[in-house]
């Protein structure tokens, strides 16, 4: 998922073209920052001090801005996560419908615990709050896929099938 | 039942521009486009008295009309596709299903405020959504609905997808505004109101995805036939996300005054087997808990929920069974408002952990007597204290929880030891 580039240098030539785009169109460069960190997460799988002090310049904001920014919102990461990140509900409609013990189950199963990779970099595991997914509670995401109206055997049955 | 936002919800491929036009999508901006000015679009939305779809339940056409169009400032569209309150899982599904409806409401409140660029802005966890937008967005623009001098009007709108990336706080508008314009979701103080100094600025127009879907139909139909639905003072469909222990949760849209019996026993089939109703939360966790027997007497419009004592809200219904515990489902909750604190105003950063700590203490059975006045004294300094809504959004779930489900609280307590 990480790959050994200069990091101080621009983002794949796709990337860079849609951030040129959006700078055309919207009022100010410094409001596509949210943009940019989110294609600096999408190429690296994570956002490193070194992209970050890029993300300042292509933004022309300064360097405790781009901090300010990727520590305020929760799905910027600052270091890696695993192949498969484990995402669970835990607010109050999957709680209602058994996320409780749907965590444990979970984490047992992957062999990771909050915030945790797996040694093999296989696995991570966060508890989040509410995604939207609440009238097919209890839910999960993997990565960016939703998977709602869990239980413990179909949990068993997705990750399972992940390699 | 007439289906102002869903009647295309069963189609196949309902998310696809030929899908939608097909049905007829897109013929209510082109009756705009067509002939209607401005104010005539502004009073057509009066007239229908909808409201305010997010939770707040302002009428959309006044909001619109607040818009001052002398300052020389570009005016812009927020759309607030951010939905992250619990028990709230409305949004997503017009996004999902019926995205192009949501895009032409979007374009004729463009044109009635004059906007010059819609900022869609959807939360980053949203997928499916994310991706059907951006199709659909991409497919708008290529019909020259979108772009350009569009349908030969002379009116230009860009339409850009901010995506967000995990924070409660940006459902809040003016949260919003300070994500779009690239910063940390932190709320502005009010006023200025958007509608007169908003995003970068300038005049800045703040709408909930539902809100903007239903008026498409309230072009092509009128605004009276549109308050035909609902109640006097609420008029129209309200879509409920339904969650929790019954037969079948999930999105339905009801005019507005229907009976919550009715959709509780009727439409979700009532409590699957085994569970028993206990209380129910109306309209997304921020607002007040009804007691079972008190939530089965309203109906479904912001007057009468308000007048139980609670809030229609976001229209997100939270079933609570028999078998949940009222202080863990609290504490859940005030972790969450904790976490989502922005941090800026002290009397919700620290308020809502604190209440956290104090309820998280009370569900180990590590609480006292005097905790729960504490809860109280801790909600009595939050509330209306701050620069948004957010710690009055724990504040109300403390106090209706400790008011209704008290002994629950008190049976967790430690017994005290006499001195």
């Amino acid at each position: 998922m990480t790959t050994k580039v200069d990091q101080s240098s621009g983002l794949a030539a796709a990337a860079e073209a849609r951030i040129d785009d959006l700078q055309r169109r919207y009022p100010t460069k410094a409001a596509t920052l949210l943009h940019v960190l989110w294609e600096i997460q999408w190429q690296d799988g994570w956002i490193s001090e070194d992209r970050m002090r890029y993300a300042a310049k292509r933004c022309g904001v300064p360097i405790s801005k781009v901090l300010g920014v990727v520590s305020f919102y929760t799905m910027y990461r600052t270091k890696p996560v695993g192949r498969h990140h484990v995402q669970v509900c835990r607010n109050i409609c999957c709680h209602i419908m058994g996320a409780a013990p749907l965590i444990e189950h979970i984490k047992a199963k992957i062999g990771v615990g909050e915030h945790e990779v797996s040694a093999d970099g296989k696995w991570s595991f966060e508890e989040v709050e509410c995604m939207a997914g609440c009238a097919w509670a209890p839910m999960m995401a993997i990565n960016e896929a939703y998977h709602e109206n869990l239980t413990p055997e179909k949990a068993d049955r997705i990750l399972g099938e992940l390699v | 039942m007439t289906k102002v936002l869903t009647g295309n919800w069963g189609k196949k491929d309902s998310h696809l521009l030929a899908t939608y036009e097909a049905g007829g999508g897109y013929s209510a901006l082109k009756k705009v486009m067509g002939g209607l000015s401005p104010a005539q679009v502004i009073d057509e939305v009066k007239a229908s008295g909808v409201r305010g779809r997010g939770g707040a339940g302002f009428p959309a056409g006044m909001k619109w009309s607040f818009v001052p169009q002398n300052t020389g400032k570009p005016i812009y569209l927020c759309i607030n596709a951010d939905e992250s309150e619990p028990g709230t899982c409305k949004d997503r599904q017009i996004l999902e299903f019926d995205p192009h409806m949501l895009i032409e409401g979007a374009i004729i409140c463009a044109y009635a405020i004059r906007a010059k660029i819609a900022f869609f802005y959807i939360r980053g966890e949203f997928d499916l959504p994310y991706r059907r937008m951006v199709k659909a967005v991409e497919e708008a623009f290529a019909a020259g609905y979108l772009g350009k001098n569009i349908l030969g009007s002379g009116f230009d709108l860009d339409f850009l997808i901010h995506k967000g990336a995990g924070a409660y706080i940006c459902g809040e508008e003016t949260g919003l505004i300070s994500s779009v314009e690239g910063g940390r979701g932190e709320p502005k103080v009010k006023p200025p109101f958007p509608a007169v100094k908003g995003a970068f600025g300038c005049p800045t127009i703040i709408n909930n995805v539902e809100t903007l879907a239903t008026v498409p139909w309230i072009i092509n139909n009128g605004g009276a036939a549109y308050k035909q639905f609902g109640t006097e003072k609420s008029p129209g469909t309200k879509l409920i996300s339904v969650s929790g222990r019954v037969k079948r949760p999930g999105n339905y849209e009801v005019p507005l005054g229907y009976p919550l019996q009715k959709l509780l026993l009727e439409d979700c089939g009532g409590m699957q087997d085994g569970y028993e109703l206990k209380a129910i939360i109306p309209g997304g966790s921020s607002v007040p808990v009804m007691p079972a027997e008190k939530a089965l007497t309203v109906n479904l419009d912001y007057e009468s929920v308000a007048a139980a004592g609670s809030l229609l809200g976001s229209g997100g219904m939270i079933i609570i069974d028999h078998t949940q515990k009222m202080p863990e489902l609290l504490e859940i909750l005030a972790h969450f408002y904790s976490h989502e604190s922005c941090g800026q105003c002290t009397p919700c950063r620290e308020g809502t952990g604190w209440a956290h700590r104090v309820l998280k203490k009370i569900c180990h059975g590590e609480g006292t007597k005097a905790d729960l006045d504490l809860l109280l004294s801790i909600a009595g300094q939050m509330s209306g204290a701050t620069i948004c809504f957010l710690a009055d959004s724990l504040v109300m779930p403390i106090r209706s929880f400790l008011t209704h489900f008290r002994a629950e609280f008190e049976a967790l307590i430690k017994a005290e030891v006499p001195a």
